[in-house]
């Protein structure tokens, strides 16, 4: 059994049945960040230095998606031969932002329109001899 | 109307991909703009370049790259870079010179040469950069943000394949007679719609290439301008502003937005705010306008920029489009050049260029695609990282 590491570290929790992307707000004003800002709010009107870590909301609605039909270039791993994959944009009605993130294998572009509820998933993106490296997909949650 | 400067000569080489180096497209560009001006070279009192980041450090210093090519003349030198909106940067660097009365004639110029393929990161392992995060984590390309905003175009407006295809049908219609033009080919719809798919619902022909062009400016004050020649074209402003938090439209080469929780929506989203600071500093609104040169990365983007720059409501640009009023002979053409789809991108160039189209205009100077009677036009543009690009030109 191959261990199971992060494509990126401190991004997300490796929670497998309920994982979270891992943000940051700001002690002062409270606006969330992903990913992580650290160092300085980007709030106009605040001058904030101070983070704490926040897991945000697993579930969002489709704000757009575009499935892609061509290999892009390195540093994309892709599988050989190359397998079309969607991207989608998705809000979280909390945090009020827009984060990218793939729909997960085997649902199709097909299955989902602007406004969908999806939930996030953790999928193998890559692996060598002994880790898989996971990455956030998103899924609908009626799949 | 104190704030204007006079366009006095514009220059450009033709776009393509003659693999040559970049300083020989803009000393072409220069030399053509300084002829048109009437101006020489030994008189330009202030040299404004735009960079290019893929030609090693003269690109870096581009300014002072092309004024060593055509001569050091001991003009006073600047470089910007902001990414494609670096042209524009340059430019409005050049008009501060000249409207604090810091000289009255000044050259802008930007060039480049492109790699082939696609624009992928720079080479190497480096998980601390989100550009290059953004492929390894997502594969999301360039094409992935003009396929959400495309697709979202879709699903909300109800525009089709078929709408976009039509744009890029009319900028190859707009360029066939374009001679610094790229691509001068026309296409059909079903053409368009035939090439292979690359971020649904984009095909290859709706999606701008990269190429090698150069373009050139020659700009003054306008007492410089009476004394030299009569009825120069205006610079009446120039937008280079950045977004306003937050900025909640997914941006390339972003994986997020900003979040909103905490702050209210800034009055205009960024796109809409490049043209509405152009207009505002103009003193002109979109009804003025006669024509629009857009960045269209791609077919379904120029339609956003319809909207951004106010030539109609949200949702409203396919009908502006089918209805053939932004076609050479409608009320107000847009890419009347051919736009990106028949030029391809050359980055520091780009802005510069959109900028020289309005002029040939003005001036009826474009030959067979000539905007009739034009008065006044708009260049829309936006640089990653938060670089708006936005210029006003009248007669």
């Amino acid at each position: 059994m191959k261990e199971q590491r992060p494509a990126v570290e401190g991004w997300f929790t490796m929670d497998r049945e309920r994982p979270q992307l891992l943000g940051t707000r700001c002690q002062a004003c409270r606006t969330f960040f992903f990913p992580k800002e650290e160092q300085f709010c980007r709030n106009p009107e605040c001058d904030g230095r101070e983070f704490e870590e926040v897991p945000l909301s697993n579930k969002g609605r489709v704000w757009s998606y575009t499935e892609h039909h061509y290999q892009p270039p390195e540093p994309y791993i892709s599988p050989d031969p190359f397998v079309p994959y969607t991207v989608a944009a998705v809000e979280l009605a909390e945090e009020k932002m827009v984060i990218l993130g793939q729909l997960a294998t085997g649902v199709q572009a097909k299955e989902i329109e602007v406004g969908t509820e999806v939930q996030l998933v953790l999928e193998t993106l890559y692996e060598d001899d002994s880790n898989d490296y996971l990455v956030w997909k998103w899924k609908p949650t009626t799949h | 109307m104190a704030k204007e400067v006079a366009i006095l000569g514009v220059g450009m080489h033709p776009w393509g991909k003659w693999g040559k180096n970049f300083v020989e497209y803009g000393v072409k560009a220069c030399q053509d703009a300084l002829k048109d001006a009437g101006v020489e070279w030994k008189d330009i009192q202030f040299v404004s370049g735009a960079d290019t980041m893929r030609n090693g450090y003269p690109g870096y210093v581009s300014g002072a790259t092309f004024a060593q090519a055509l001569g050091w003349n001991g003009a006073r030198v600047a470089s910007s870079y902001a990414a494609c909106a670096s042209g524009a940067t340059a430019l409005n660097t050049a008009r501060t010179q000249i409207l604090a009365g810091l000289c009255d004639v000044a050259l802008v110029v930007g060039a480049d040469t492109t790699p082939k393929g696609f624009l992928a990161p720079n080479k190497g392992e480096r998980p601390d950069d989100p550009d290059w995060l953004r492929f390894r984590l997502l594969g999301a390309t360039n094409p992935t943000y003009f396929g959400l905003y495309a697709r979202r175009r879709m699903e909300l407006y109800g525009a089709t394949e078929k709408d976009f295809a039509r744009a890029k049908v009319k900028n190859a219609n707009h360029g066939l007679s374009n001679p610094n033009a790229r691509y001068r080919k026309a296409f059909t719809e079903e053409e368009v719609l035939n090439s292979p798919m690359v971020a649904d619902p984009l095909h290859l022909f709706e999606i701008c290439a990269t190429s090698d062009g150069g373009a050139a400016m020659v700009i003054s004050s306008l007492e410089f301008a009476r004394k030299h020649q009569i009825d120069a074209v205006k610079i009446a402003s120039i937008s280079t502003v950045t977004p306003t938090f937050p900025n909640t439209v997914i941006e390339m080469p972003n994986m997020s937005t900003d979040s909103a929780h905490t702050s209210k929506l800034p009055d205009a989203p960024f796109r809409d705010s490049i043209a509405k600071a152009a207009y505002e500093e103009a003193g002109l609104g979109p009804e003025d306008m006669n024509l629009a040169e857009v960045y269209d990365l791609s077919s379904a983007l120029e339609l956003d920029w319809y909207e951004n720059i106010g030539l109609c409501k949200a949702g409203e640009a396919e009908r502006l489009l089918n209805d053939g009023v932004t076609t050479v002979g409608g009320r107000v053409p847009v890419n009347p050049s051919g736009g990106l789809a028949c030029f391809g991108e050359a980055v520091p160039a780009q802005a510069i260029a959109q900028v020289c189209e309005l002029v040939w205009h003005l001036r009826g100077q474009a030959g067979k695609r000539q905007v009739e009677g034009a008065k006044a036009g708009i260049t829309a543009n936006q640089g990653l990282f938060g670089h708006g690009s936005s210029v006003i030109v009248t007669k």
